[in-house]
């Protein structure tokens, strides 16, 4: 398969057919907090993207250079290519996306504080977004390399955003109907997420 | 050692304020590892382990701590605990380690253990913080146990692995039952817990808005 293919493959397959939020679960407790509101929404989506985006293809280089079996060759110091970090993925991993989400904050002050005042409220909420770290351990799970790591980041950022504002704006419709006064509120969140992710299931069997 | 008010911190989770169901906190692997009872079995007795020694350790750290770099400390003290379970699971149940994949690693980011330790383990002493984590965990393991054991039999009619429905009554045999294979997908998982929180929304009259 030739190489744009194959990314794009890679991408519709994460984005449609194993959706982060709606085939892994990750990233539900910040996805029934905020998906009160459609613009908030929107705001978590986009900061998830540009997020899981910097944060997969860090971590890869981290797995690759650092912790990884072997990943301590480059130093040329003797023994070194026997050291096997793995075990330290995940502590490795969290203080990689707590660095980079404040990172990405001064970045964002600094040059753009339009989009910063949008997305400002919700990166520190990232931090512990378990559809970041998710996706970092995901990366390791399935093997992918530079480049499909970075696709990978991004489109599951972008399947995430998807889930989220359809579920905003049903419930933004829901707001004038009548529900069982046990069913408000969580209880009729996750059945109209179960019948999101049913209508998601139906890509499955998209290949490119 | 206990009196009732920390008898309270203990019973109240597992029933009246469940994490799952009325807080709300923890639920991605509350539906990701409930295909089977065995792996919710083990990612309960796993968040447990974490939940009760994170409270205790960020409990007798609490006047140490810098209100500032709290979160990042207290993420340092959950990740050291989980990964000495995944060490551990790695090394005694290596098939359920492979089912629950990367979620003993999420337990990391799983709010219940972030929340505890900011809600209640900052602010008590070590003992009522691990019988807040204790009840906490086990509200969450009753959760779990309750959608696995559903999605279990109704999608694959066994539970813990023992056949339950009888071989006769499928089609196969020339009877009339069939599995249901949605609940063995991730709808299944959200319709179960929907239905469940309905349930004890509706048993507890409480309701939001």
């Amino acid at each position: 398969m030739s190489g744009l293919t194959h990314y794009l493959s890679l991408a519709v397959e994460t984005i449609f057919i194993k959706n982060i939020l709606l085939a892994y679960f990750l990233g539900m407790c910040s996805f029934l907090a905020i998906s009160r509101k459609v613009e908030t929404s929107i705001g978590l989506g986009l900061a998830v993207v540009f997020v899981n985006g910097i944060t997969v293809p860090v971590n890869w280089m981290i797995r690759q250079y650092l912790l990884g079996p072997g990943a301590l060759e480059w130093t040329g110091i003797a023994g070194m290519a026997a050291v096997d970090l793995s075990f330290l993925n995940y502590i490795v991993f969290i203080a990689t996306i707590a660095a980079m989400v404040q990172l990405v904050e001064m970045v964002l002050d600094k040059v753009s504080p339009t989009l910063y005042q949008s997305l400002g409220i919700f990166l520190p909420l990232i931090a512990v977004n378990c559809a970041i770290l998710g996706s970092s351990l995901f990366m390791v799970e399935r093997e992918y390399d530079f480049m499909e790591s970075s696709v990978f980041g991004v489109s599951a950022g972008i399947g995430f955003f998807l889930a989220i504002i359809t579920l905003a704006t049903i419930r933004y419709k829901l707001k004038y109907s009548n529900v069982p006064p046990g069913l408000r509120g969580l209880g009729i969140a996750m059945l109209i997420t179960g019948l999101i992710s049913m209508a998601y299931m139906s890509f499955s069997g998209i290949n490119l | 050692m206990v009196d009732k008010k920390t008898l309270k911190t203990l019973t109240e989770p597992v029933g009246m304020s469940n994490p799952i169901t009325k807080q709300v906190l923890g639920i991605c692997s509350a539906l990701a590892v409930t295909v089977k009872m065995d792996t919710a079995l083990v990612m309960s007795a796993a968040l447990i382990f974490v939940l009760v020694g994170s409270n205790a350790i960020v409990s007798a750290f609490r006047n140490l701590i810098p209100s500032r770099v709290r979160i990042i400390v207290m993420l340092t003290i959950i990740a050291t605990l989980v990964i000495f379970i995944d060490q551990l699971l790695k090394a005694y149940l290596f098939d359920i380690s492979k089912q629950l994949s990367v979620f003993v690693g999420l337990i990391i980011t799983n709010c219940i253990v972030l929340g505890r330790a900011e809600a209640f383990a900052l602010k008590n002493g070590v003992w009522p913080s691990m019988l807040d984590g204790l009840g906490n965990g086990l509200g969450y393991g009753m959760i779990l146990l309750f959608v696995s054991a559903m999605r279990e039999l109704f999608g694959s009619g066994t539970m813990l692995g023992f056949q339950i429905v009888p071989d006769m009554l499928y089609v196969e045999n020339g009877g009339w039952y069939m599995n249901n294979g949605l609940m063995l997908l991730a709808p299944g998982a959200f319709f179960v817990l929907g239905l469940l929180i309905w349930l004890q929304r509706t048993l507890t009259g409480y309701t939001e808005e």
